[in-house]
């Protein structure tokens, strides 16, 4: 296999440190070709993409609304601060922020609740029941709020009749029950797994220190779920931030978010430059999410 | 056989032995099952974690590597069996150079510390995995599995599956995966270590029993130096890497090399002092007592005794003459069914623990009684520092 | 075990909890019922029960471009999946394995975000990088685009099981005479098989499912089942879409409880 292996038994030479860094090199070796596949792939289909990206962002529009990578310069970005285009960047910075308190406030009330059922079958069985509509394609589940946000359908009656609410289709409520929908699995699995980690006797000992139920929660217990929150939080928070599908179907007119705003210029708008820099301005905030990620789920770990 | 194994030690022939006659020529020694010869192994640059060690396990010897962890006993099983490359030094085994061969090109086998069974094999398909591996024909590996099998004992639970086993069993079945391949030596790296109490002792006396049936070298590494003592034809004390003492038990025990191997191997009762003279060691209350030491005077030193070397008298005069006598008065008495400890103060000197045999005729002293430690001079050693 | 007694939750609390806890089923499945129940209604409009019917379902079949993007999206699945478990698990297995060839942080960060990534973003970029380097769009583009965020699901899905596999097994294997590739083919392949599936079965899924970025870079012709029933919906809700869904839900579940059953068998 390698070439230390063929040579001759006889051969066999004491170690010194050049045939250990020579072993060293080799396993490294061996190491990277396995990961070449996976990576040039990366390279070739995602991480020159997210360059190419920031590429035509300065680039100049053309007559059809593609690039032309000529006469670079800053349009597109300058756009960003147009009233109307900061009115939807701030929009859906507002709509990603809330509906990420919003699930990890249920999610981990929920989460809490399966992680401290007794036996371990019947965690197992919830937890289940979790990754169905996880596993479930999230087109049919925000189409099912259409079906049930419909202006005939039982929930406008039910507002309708209380006169708690009214016809809730294409407004932002809508929108926010959609995404609340569409992402409390993505928040409830990372934290469901790191309150599930959490050592109960600490918690205990934290009762026996004289710390009452609520100070031993705040102090314990949600610090030691630190990185679900953390890792629930960015998987909600970014994809709600790019959200498409859920303000598409169940939002309107005025409840446009970055997601289709971005879809408009590659469509109707005809200003690939400009959905570029909108594009490259989410990839901004992800990449620091990420950064930050990594950050503490190193000193948490 | 025995009296040469032991003449040939560094550290053999304690001070005040007997003179050795002169060594045997190299020749003659027992052959060499492993040898290591400057072996050093670095993970990355500031960790070393073996340093230039020379070792000669010999031919159907049970050897034990003993130190505390960290010390490197691990990585020098792994490093004959192939597991990590040394960085520096020549492996052999039976005389041949392994360098850096991989593990499945050395005639050596492991029983690794988690057993590392194969959970999707049962117990018959792990045994006889090194030997499907090695290609040896069907009916052989069965008759060969089977033998294995019945060596240790597990016979009737061939088709089981490792996590359907107690430890001692699964532990069984690693010895057996193991021997069957009739390796050269066999490494064991703390294989005992997840046996409750009593499982690891009755373990003990059958891995003794195996090795004899087998008649092959084992290296066994432990921490836990009872381990050590009861099994092993020999030991090495390793500390931070390096080699520190090698020997048989009663060497080891009776004529550490160093403080740190005084430490280690049993209970020691450590005071410190320094030589008054040839012999003479003056410890920080001003009691001269009589030592065995190279150290010259003047050298601040450590005094190590076994507490079971120590006995207590009421008064000077029943103390026995010829040997040490210090007075200190009993600060604490522990019951330990077959014996009792003794805390004795020395007062500027330090504390003796004391341990007395539980026999009728051993006198029980009360908290707060005056008493006379005495031990022979050959009991008390001073290391310098 | 007192595992759960520590967790010190009053009893008033836990009732509390009880209650949020089963409303947040019914919230999580009320929805897909709802669908599943009204594709069986015979009424023409979606959110009235006309009596039971099947005709959504005949309709359907009957819908030879839903069957075409059916046969699309199955085709993409199958292939992208495929090749994305196969490089997902090399990955996976250099990363878990060979540390010291590159930084963990670079590469780590690589691997994990096209998982956290906007669908509308990842779209973005691979319809510019395709129109950029001339790859007519098409289905070659769609799996193309598939493979490049499934390789990362399948990648974390086994590195979890790989760091739960004591290492101890690939060294044991080795010593007992296996070569570097029966030791993967007989020890650490099998060990990890349950995560190699588990990872391919949720590629599957994700492919399955994919609408934004398979809307960007399809081509005349390629189009798949989501893409298809997306457009649908936005022109006009109409029940043959409940029965689409329903079969589209069902897919999934049989997919979850697959991949359970691979999980739990050890």
């Amino acid at each position: 296999m390698t070439m230390l292996d063929q040579r001759p038994d006889s051969q066999q030479e004491a170690a010194n440190p050049e045939l250990e860094r020579r072993a060293e090199r080799r396993e490294s070796w061996r190491g990277f070709f396995h990961a070449v596949p996976a990576y040039a792939y990366l390279i070739a289909f995602f991480v020159l993409p997210l360059i190419i990206v920031f590429v035509f962002s300065f680039a100049s529009r053309g007559r059809t609304g593609r690039p032309i990578l000529d006469n670079w310069n800053l349009d597109a970005w300058t756009k960003l601060t147009e009233p109307l285009v900061s009115t939807i960047v701030g929009r859906s910075l507002f709509v990603a922020a809330l509906n990420t308190v919003l699930c990890l406030i249920i999610g981990y009330a929920f989460a809490y609740w399966i992680a401290t059922r007794p036996k371990q079958s019947t965690r197992t069985l919830l937890l289940i029941l979790v990754l169905i509509p996880f596993w479930s394609n999230f087109l049919v589940r925000t189409y099912a709020w259409r079906i049930l946000l419909d202006s005939d359908g039982y929930i406008t009656q039910i507002g309708e009749f209380t006169g708690l609410w009214g016809r809730m289709l294409f407004t932002l409520p809508a929108v926010f029950l959609g995404l609340l929908y569409g992402f409390l699995p993505f928040m409830v699995l990372p934290l469901y797994a790191a309150i599930e980690r959490i050592d109960w006797s600490l918690v205990e000992a934290g009762r026996d220190l004289y710390a009452s139920g609520t100070r031993a929660f705040l102090k314990i217990t949600l610090p030691l779920s630190r990185p679900g929150i953390i890792a629930g939080s960015i998987l909600v928070f970014i994809p709600s931030l790019g959200a498409y599908v859920t303000p598409d179907i169940l939002g309107g007119a005025k409840t446009t978010l970055l997601g289709n705003f971005i879809v408009t210029q590659f469509g109707a708008a005809r200003n690939w430059p400009f959905g570029s820099a909108l594009s490259g301005a989410i990839l901004i905030v992800m990449v620091l999410t990420t950064i930050l990620y990594f950050r503490s789920g190193a000193r948490t770990l | 056989m025995e009296h040469d194994v032991a003449s040939t030690e560094r550290e053999a022939g304690a001070p005040g032995a007997p003179p050795e006659p002169a060594k045997p020529a190299p020749m003659t020694v027992g052959v060499v099952a492993v040898g290591l010869h400057g072996v050093t192994k670095r993970f990355g640059e500031d960790v070393i974690a073996v340093r230039n060690m020379d070792l000669e396990v010999r031919d159907g010897e049970f050897f034990s590597l003993l130190g505390p962890s960290g010390c490197g006993k691990t990585t020098t099983l792994r490093i004959i069996a192939g597991l990590d490359y040394p960085t520096d030094g020549s492996v052999q085994i039976y005389g041949e150079e392994m360098g850096l061969k991989p593990p499945n090109k050395r005639p050596v086998n492991t029983v690794f510390q988690s057993y590392a069974l194969f959970p999707h094999m049962n117990v018959e398909d792990n045994v006889s995995f090194g030997l499907r591996m090695q290609n040896v024909d069907q009916a052989e590996v069965r008759r060969r599995t089977g033998e294995a099998i019945d060596l240790v004992r597990l016979s009737g639970m061939e088709k089981r599956r490792p996590n359907a086993l107690s430890g001692g069993e699964q532990q069984r079945v690693a010895l057996a995966r193991a021997l069957v391949n009739q390796p050269k030596v066999l490494l064991l790296d703390e294989p005992l270590g997840a046996l409750d109490l009593k499982l690891r002792q009755a373990m003990q006396l059958e891995l003794k029993d195996i090795q004899h049936e087998v008649g092959i070298s084992f290296v066994y590494v432990t921490h836990d130096q009872e381990e050590a003592l009861t099994m092993s034809d020999r030991i090495g004390v390793m500390n931070e890497g390096e080699l520190v003492q090698v020997g048989r038990s009663e060497d080891i025990y009776e004529s550490p090399a160093n403080l740190f191997v005084a430490g280690f191997v049993g209970d020691m009762v450590f005071l410190p002092g320094e030589i008054a003279a040839t012999g003479a060691v003056r410890l920080k209350g001003g009691e001269i007592v009589q030592a065995r030491t190279t150290a010259a005077p003047g050298t601040s030193i450590t005094l190590a005794i076994r507490p079971e070397m120590l006995d207590l008298y009421g008064e000077r005069s029943e103390a026995p003459s010829g040997r040490n006598a210090v007075a200190g008065t009993v600060t604490r008495r522990i019951f330990l069914g077959e014996s009792l400890y003794y805390k004795i103060d020395i007062g500027a000197s330090g504390v003796f623990d004391v341990r007395v045999e539980n026999v009728p005729s051993a006198k029980r002293w009360a908290v707060g009684d005056a008493v006379i430690v005495d031990f022979h001079l050959e009991a008390a050693t001073a290391f310098a520092e | 075990m007192t595992l759960h007694e520590g967790a010190a939750t009053g009893r008033r609390l836990d009732r509390m909890l009880t209650i949020n806890g089963w409303l947040v089923f019914a919230f999580l499945y009320l929805p897909i019922l709802v669908v599943i129940g009204f594709s069986f209604s015979g009424a023409n409009n979606v959110g009235t029960w006309g009596g039971f019917s099947l005709r959504w379902y005949e309709r359907m079949l009957g819908n030879g471009p839903l069957i075409h993007a059916l046969q699309n999206t199955l085709w993409i699945a199958l292939f992208s999946t495929i090749v994305a478990t196969v490089f997902g698990t090399a990955a996976a297995l250099s990363l878990d394995r060979y540390r010291r060839w590159v930084s963990k942080g670079t590469f780590d960060a690589v691997l994990y975000m096209p998982v956290i990534i906007p669908d509308v973003t990842m779209a973005v970029m691979l319809l510019l990088w395709f129109t950029q380097i001339g790859l007519p769009l098409g289905r070659g583009t769609i799996i193309l685009a598939h493979i490049a965020f499934n390789i990362s699901f399948v990648a974390i899905v086994v590195r979890a099981r790989l760091a739960n596999m004591d290492p101890a097994m690939e060294e044991a294997a080795a010593d007992l005479y296996a070569s570097r590739w029966a030791t993967f083919r007989r020890v650490t392949l099998p060990l990890i098989m349950p995560g190699v599936l588990g990872g391919g079965l949720l590629a599957l899924t994700l492919s399955l499912d994919d609408v934004v970025i398979t809307s960007f870079v399809q081509g005349p012709g390629s189009t798949t089942l989501p893409v298809h029933v997306f457009g649908l919906i936005r022109r006009s809700v109409t029940p043959e879409i409940n029965a689409v869904s329903t079969l589209m839900v069902t897919a999934s579940m049989i997919l979850v409880f697959a991949s359970l059953a691979i999980q739990r068998r050890e």
